[in-house]
C-alpha cells in the first residue's frame, strides 16, 4: 500500500452475521477492543464531548486520542482521532471516524467506517489505510466465531 | 459466507471491474463520470460494473451533494486474504480458538 497517495477521505465496511447491539458492544467495550483493534484497550463513556481514548493492553501505552462528538447506540459513532503511536501521526492535527450501524435482512448488520478530515494529516492517511481493513476484518471474526449458531 | 466471497471472486474476475479498482486505488472518491473518462465504453456499460463491484461490497458508493462518490473498500480482499492466506498460521488458527472458547465461556 505505500505507493497509494492519501486519501483525505477514506471509507471501509463490512457486513457481520451479529445484532447491531452486537456490534456496538464490539466498538465500545474494552473486553472486544482488546481482542481485535490491535490489543488496544478503548476508554470512553461514549457521551459527547467525553474523550475517546485507547492505550496499549497494559496500560502502557497510549495509542489514539480523541473527543466523542455524537453518539447514538447502537445507530452512530462519531469521534475525533489522533494517532499517538507514532510521533509524525501524533504531531498532525485531528481528524473525524465516523461508524454507522445499519441492519440488513437476515440477521446480518452493516459495519461502515468513514475516516475522514484527513486533509491535514497525511501520515495519519498513510498510516490508518491498511489499519481499518485489518480491524474491521478482526471484529467480523471475533463476533462471528463467538455466535453460538455458528457451533 | 461462500455466497460472499463467490461475489468477491466474481467481481474481481473482469479486467474492466479491476481497472477501476485501480483507478480508485490511485484517487479515491471519484464519480461516475470521472470513472468513465478513460474507458472505451458507454456509461451504462460502466454503471453495470461499478453496481457489481457495489454488490461484492468491494466500493461503497457516498452521496456528497449532488454527486455520487466512489471508493474503494478493501476490506473484502482482506477478509479472502485473512480466510485463504493465513488459513494454515498455527497462530491464527489457535488464536481463534481460544478466542472461540473465551466467547463461549462468557456467552
Amino acid at each position: 500500500m505505500t505507493t497509494m497517495t492519501e486519501q483525505a477521505t477514506q471509507v471501509y465496511s463490512v457486513f457481520i452475521r451479529a445484532t447491531p447491539q452486537q456490534v456496538w458492544d464490539g466498538i465500545t467495550k474494552p473486553e472486544f477492543t482488546t481482542r481485535y483493534f490491535y490489543g488496544s484497550k478503548i476508554d470512553s463513556t461514549f457521551e459527547p464531548g467525553s474523550p475517546y481514548l485507547s492505550a496499549s493492553g497494559d496500560g502502557e501505552r497510549k495509542l489514539v486520542e480523541g473527543e466523542i462528538l455524537e453518539s447514538d447506540p447502537p445507530r452512530m459513532l462519531r469521534h475525533t482521532w489522533r494517532s499517538l503511536y507514532d510521533p509524525d501521526t501524533a504531531g498532525e492535527p485531528h481528524s473525524r471516524v465516523t461508524w454507522e450501524i445499519e441492519p440488513q435482512d437476515g440477521g446480518v448488520t452493516k459495519l461502515t467506517v468513514t475516516h475522514d478530515q484527513l486533509e491535514a494529516a497525511p501520515k495519519t492517511a498513510e498510516g490508518v489505510a491498511g489499519g481499518w481493513s485489518y480491524v474491521l476484518s478482526g471484529l467480523k471474526t471475533l463476533l462471528e466465531t463467538g455466535s453460538p449458531l455458528e457451533g | 459466507m461462500t455466497a460472499d466471497d463467490d461475489r468477491v471472486f466474481r467481481a474481481l474476475a473482469d479486467p474492466t471491474r479491476r481497472h477501476l479498482l485501480d483507478q480508485l486505488f490511485e484517487r479515491d472518491g471519484r464519480t461516475l463520470t470521472e470513472l468513465e473518462s478513460d474507458l472505451e465504453m458507454t456509461r451504462f456499460g460502466v454503471m453495470k460494473h461499478l453496481r457489481l463491484l457495489e454488490e461484492a461490497g468491494l466500493v461503497v458508493t457516498r452521496r456528497a451533494g449532488r454527486e455520487k462518490l466512489h471508493y474503494l473498500n478493501p476490506v473484502p480482499i482482506r477478509l479472502i486474504h485473512d480466510r485463504w492466506i493465513d488459513k494454515y498460521r498455527e497462530r491464527q488458527v489457535s488464536a481463534l480458538a481460544y478466542l472461540k472458547s473465551e466467547l463461549e465461556d462468557t456467552a
